[in-house]
């Protein structure tokens, strides 16, 4: 059951886990990326989406943006006592817990995804790849989906549709290219330790093949 | 409370800026935020955000449900702290539970949500008790922004200001007068799109009707409360609200934006613009999809 999708922004950030606190971006959507915008566009438990393939279309373009964003996290504790106490200070003073952060964004992206989905054990009997997959196709023509998705972070959307006809990949991407490793995806199966996964994507004209999951490529 | 909100919603705000910084950049001293490569003058998806809660908080003063949890300037505690409890402690004491309550994060977060205007709308981080579970504390709120950018490239100058007045009394023995300079664009219009996705609102935040309507508000009269030195003649001049008839959609969203079309008027477009009225802009109704009402505030 596959599918061919279509995405595009003018900004994207697939952050670097190596570089995070400046993000820089990978030069292309990472597998746990476009995994994403296809469960924003479509998700159930009784399915998993499986990357086969990128195309990148659109030449590899970076530019950087700074920001002020603040440091601090919601403490869970704090919020617990003023939710008992009735009282307290509960607010994040922008002006001390601020740091400017700087970005490294893709710019203009435009991809092609190549999916396909498994059925998982939490499916209802009434469940089928066949349903499932018109659900896909539906939302996908009508440009429906379940919340907006976006090129690694929310500031930035993606807009998308079912990809029909040839592909126009830029020439600055003919040949081969080693992107280096990259992130495959986070591995949640055991939910007390999730591990990150990588791999060695090589683009190729612009396409980039993705390994099976359990395959020697994908390292943990 | 007014119900949870059922519509999937996209907007395009235009706004423009008169001889002001609408959004200094860090990186290259304050100046305004401009796309090197294109010149086209950016504004920070962050930056609309922080009006819009400066809008809710005055418009609100920090009433019950509608607090906003990232705020400017530390206020001087004018705080009745009357009452975050009375809300919606839930019945069984959240006190006598355990740590390990996996439920407990639960309550915290949709009781974060009902009081905090800003995280029930663009969500939130939280920390949490429950440790290596990733992102359980992690709110997602139905309303996304992008950045705006300008319609047309624009050109910031900088401007050398003087004043009479020394800082320090070492300096006043050698000077008379210090310079400084502030960055100006002597006219922009900017355009900014949103999502609003109703089922982040039902799923989690409770986002509602009323919550909506004050969100139109807030991005309506974002630049009303925010004049300062720096930022010169700011103002909404068009809200436009496509309205989906389903919590799903009715159209893609960059068929929609498409619809919206801002144009130069009269002979001398090629001469830069300097007011709002050298622009025209166009919203297609005859081509909206079926499903989809627009509504436009201007």
């Amino acid at each position: 059951m596959a599918v061919k999708v279509e995405i595009w922004g003018d900004y994207a950030l697939f952050t670097r886990p190596e570089m995070k606190v400046e993000r820089v971006s990978y030069d292309v959507i990472t597998p746990s990326a476009a995994r994403g915008i296809l469960e924003a566009i479509y998700w159930h438990p009784g399915l998993m989406w499986v990357i086969d393939a990128i195309q990148v279309c659109n030449p590899i373009q970076f530019t950087n943006i700074r920001r002020n964003e603040v440091k601090s996290k919601i403490s869970a504790k704090i919020v617990k006592t003023v939710m008992n106490s009735g009282k307290g200070k509960l607010y994040l003073d922008a002006s001390n817990d601020i740091q400017q952060r700087a970005s490294l964004l893709l710019k203009d992206v435009r991809y092609v995804i190549e999916a396909h989905f498994e059925m998982t054990d939490k499916a209802a009997k009434s469940d089928n790849p066949g349903k499932f997959q018109d659900i896909m196709k539906r939302r996908l023509q009508r440009g429906q989906y379940y919340h907006q998705p976006c090129m690694g972070c929310r500031e930035f959307p993606a807009f998308f549709k079912e990809a029909t006809g040839e592909t126009i990949v830029s020439e600055s991407l003919l040949g081969e290219k080693d992107l280096g490793f990259m992130l495959y995806d986070m591995d949640y199966s055991d939910v007390e330790d999730i591990k990150p996964m990588y791999f060695r994507a090589k683009m190729v004209n612009g396409m980039i093949r993705i390994p099976q999951k359990d395959s020697e490529e994908v390292l943990r | 409370m007014s119900e949870v909100i059922k519509n999937r919603y996209d907007f395009v705000v235009l706004f423009d800026v008169e001889n002001g910084n609408p959004n200094g950049d860090p990186d290259s001293g304050n100046m305004p935020r401009v796309d090197a490569e294109t010149q086209f003058g950016l504004i920070t998806d962050v930056c609309l955000k922080r009006k819009i809660r400066n809008y809710v908080e005055l418009v609100k003063e920090d009433t019950t449900g509608y607090r906003i949890y990232v705020k400017d300037h530390a206020v001087l505690n004018k705080n009745d702290e009357e009452a975050y409890a009375a809300l919606s402690i839930p019945p069984d004491k959240v006190a006598e539970q355990k740590k390990k309550d996996a439920d407990l994060d639960l309550k915290i977060r949709d009781w974060m949500c009902k009081n905090f205007f800003d995280i029930r709308t663009f969500g939130a981080v939280m920390t949490s008790f429950v440790k290596n579970k990733l992102n359980c504390g992690q709110v997602r709120g139905p309303v996304q922004i992008g950045f705006a950018r300008s319609v047309e490239p624009v050109v910031p100058q900088e401007i050398t200001i003087t004043r009479v007045a020394i800082t320090t009394e070492k300096d006043a023995e050698k000077k008379n007068n210090e310079m400084g300079t502030k960055y100006i664009i002597p006219y922009g219009l900017y355009r900014c799109e949103g999502f609003v996705s109703a089922n982040l609102a039902r799923k989690t935040t409770g986002f509602t009707e009323d919550d909506l309507s004050l969100l139109w508000d807030a991005i309506y009269n974002m630049f009303e409360n925010d004049h300062s030195a720096a930022r010169g003649k700011m103002a909404v001049r068009k809200l436009i609200i496509f309205k989906h008839d389903s919590e799903l959609g009715n159209a893609p969203a960059h068929k929609l934006f498409d619809l919206v079309k801002v144009s130069r008027t009269g002979s001398d477009s090629d001469s830069p613009a300097r007011v709002f009225s050298d622009y025209e802009i166009m919203i297609d109704k005859d081509h909206l999809p079926n499903g989809v009402s627009v509504t436009v505030r201007d």
